[in-house]
């Protein structure tokens, strides 16, 4: 066990606890960056995948594991910021400045989205977000001359100074794109929760009326929360559309809203970890899914069996394990720091009892 | 009389979605939670029947099967929050919004691995047959579900304003701890509920299938009940009903006289529209406390 002696206020807050944290994340950086050399071409895309999901659900990560707020319509972002890169490049502008543009495009829409969406909480806000989400895939029919409706778009070819990233021709080059934005993503995540303005989306969650007696701007520091995750969120869909090379409507459904949202909860609510170990179940939960049925001998595919098994997984962590995949890590290591003197009740939550919400 | 019977088969529609909405509106008045799962309880319900009535698996007769379809889905409905529910009380409604969710996507699976996808139509009596009143032609379907659904939305608002059972359910979801406090056992409350859900969403099952055929994915109206719910104010009986209504009557009448597309989105679009005006519902339940 490593005991921190801490001998400023910086040590509080501090990037990394100490030289070993440090020396472990840029071990795990190296064994990213070397990853092109290491494994075929097949799973390089599946990595992409797992940091574009990743991208998508650190966005989610800030509202609702940070600051308390569930979404079910960040499939709707997702669009936005997909469409609008997409349609930014038509118009002509270099990919490197259509993505971030698209980022803020689409953060400033979800913050606009958020001041009516403020009055709700709850139950409300879940429905209304998902009411949204559904508006979504019937206005990208409706819109049909900017975004080619059920047709479609096909991504236009990417160029990063003067470097053509594609899929097919150069797997590495896109992988190294996925994994600069979500770094980028990461760093800003975690220096957020280190500033005030992450400290009140905190504060916001824990107990909206003690953040007030704070001193917390509620109606603020949620719009701004919902801007900056819808944003990152954008900026994840705006990957995905452009990996998937073609999208349509059918892409951006409520269901992987749904999914991101799931995602999140297995992972490991309100940890940046959670939300790269969600990504990780869900990007390869399909193949294991398909190794197994291969296994029993079955060639037919079963309909819905990904997302039923997915239902079944969720359902099992929230009954057995509420804090995710990371809570369970977190478990594991305190019991290995402290052995022999962890307690089996150290995580067990507070008894609590609900009141009604239509008495204010 | 194009007008009025565009009216008619919307109020048709309307109830459907108000049976799901009331079935939402009754779990979250007593539980203080949403199920976002009542959609594919209305899906399984009518499986349930057509599993017992039709006569290429069961084919017990029609009113007879009946009280088997309400035993075993308010039955469902207990064991549900039994064996599932039952673990996260007390603790924030997002957790049971996720639960719920989940709920549905194996509820659709597994029917579509035990009945098939293939959409299949439920040999109920009420399919068939026709109503004339003068030029108006009704089908029964219809007329059934209109008068099934004001009837049942009349019985429980009484049940929950006048009798016991249902005033210890309000009770369990204004205040947990004080309601325990008054000897009312909130767990068994909460049972109790979710079975009477599944009894609701056993009705508009039956009375959905009655009206054309089921799949799996018939579940998804539960998000046009959703929308339903909100508008009447989450918690209203009576409001449920009537948003049911509202949005049944505006799908027919935009996709008649707006342009296309216009029918899918104006559901939603006046929930939010609702949300923006009236942010808890047209039969608001929500109060400042006195202090």
């Amino acid at each position: 066990m490593r005991i921190h002696f801490k001998t400023s206020y910086d040590d509080d807050i501090r990037l990394f606890e100490d030289g070993w944290k440090l020396s472990l994340y840029a071990a795990l950086l190296a064994l990213m960056v070397a990853l092109p050399w290491l494994i075929d071409d097949f799973y390089l895309g599946e990595a992409t995948n797992v940091l574009i999901w990743a991208t998508c659900g650190l966005g989610l990560m800030l509202l609702t594991g940070q600051t308390g707020q569930a979404s079910l319509g960040h499939s709707a972002f997702m669009a936005l910021g997909c469409y609008s890169t997409v349609l930014l490049m038509e118009a002509g502008v270099p990919f490197i400045v259509a993505f971030p543009l698209a980022g803020i495009i689409t953060g400033i829409v979800g913050g606009l989205i958020a001041i009516p969406a403020l009055k709700l909480h709850g139950v409300y806000l879940a429905i209304a977000t998902l009411a949204l989400a559904i508006l979504t895939d019937d206005l990208i029919v409706m819109l049909e001359p900017w975004t080619g409706g059920v047709g479609g778009k096909f991504a236009p070819p990417i160029t990063v100074f003067g470097l053509e990233v594609n899929r097919w021709s150069n797997p590495a080059a896109w992988y190294y794109m996925a994994l600069i934005v979500v770094l980028v993503v990461t760093l800003f995540y975690r220096n957020l929760l280190r500033a005030p303005m992450g400290r009140a989306f905190a504060a916001v969650r824990d107990s909206e009326i003690s953040a007030q007696a704070m001193g917390v701007n509620l109606a603020r520091t949620k719009t701004i929360a919902f801007g900056m995750s819808a944003g990152i969120t954008g900026l994840g869909g705006a990957l995905m559309g452009l990996f998937a090379e073609v999208f349509n409507n059918e892409t951006f459904t409520f269901i992987l809203s749904i999914q991101l949202l799931m995602m999140i909860v297995v992972g490991g609510l309100g940890f940046i970890h959670g939300a790269f170990l969600g990504a990780i179940v869900i990007s390869f939960l399909p193949q294991a899914l398909s190794i197994i049925t291969d296994g029993i001998g079955s060639n037919v595919a079963i309909p819905g069996l990904e997302i039923g098994v997915f239902g079944v997984i969720m359902i099992l962590f929230i009954l057995f394990e509420p804090m995710g995949l990371y809570g369970r890590w977190l478990k594991i290591r305190t019991f290995f720091q402290l052995f022999p003197f962890a307690r089996k009740d150290m995580f067990r939550r507070q008894k609590s009892y609900l009141k009604t919400e239509r008495l204010r | 009389m194009e007008v009025l019977q565009l009216l008619i088969s919307g109020m048709a529609n309307g109830c459907v979605y108000g049976l799901v909405a009331l079935g939402f509106v009754l779990i979250y008045k007593a539980t203080e939670a949403v199920n976002f799962a009542q959609g594919d309880f209305m899906m399984l319900g009518a499986f349930v029947t057509l599993g017992l009535v039709n006569p290429e698996f069961m084919g017990i007769p029609f009113w007879f099967a009946l009280p088997l379809v309400f035993v075993i889905m308010g039955a469902f409905g207990y064991l549900l929050d039994l064996v599932v529910l039952r673990a996260v009380f007390g603790q924030n409604q997002v957790a049971v919004i996720i639960l719920t969710i989940a709920l549905g996507f194996i509820l659709r699976f597994s029917a579509g691995l035990i009945w098939g996808h293939e959409p299949m139509s439920l040999h109920s009596p009420l399919a068939l047959g026709d109503v004339r009143l003068g030029d108006l032609v009704l089908g029964m379907a219809d007329v059934a579900i209109i008068i099934t659904t004001f009837l049942l939305t009349l019985a429980l608002w009484q049940f929950f304003q006048r009798t016991k059972i249902g005033l210890a359910m309000q009770a369990a979801s204004q205040n947990q701890m004080a309601a325990y406090y008054m000897g009312i056992p909130v767990k068994r409350v909460h049972g109790m509920v979710w079975a009477l859900a599944g009894i609701v969403a056993a009705v508009a099952g039956i009375l959905y299938a009655s009206k054309g055929a089921i799949d799996p994915n018939a579940g998804f109206i539960g998000i046009k009940a959703f929308a339903a719910a909100v508008i009447g104010g989450f918690g209203s009986l009576p409001g449920a009903l009537l948003g049911g209504l509202i949005v049944g009557i505006i799908e027919p009448f935009a996709a008649r006289y707006l342009p296309a597309g216009w029918s899918q989105i104006a559901p939603y679009a006046l929930l939010i529209a609702v949300l923006l005006f009236r942010p808890h519902g047209l039969f608001a339940q929500v109060r400042v406390k006195k202090v």
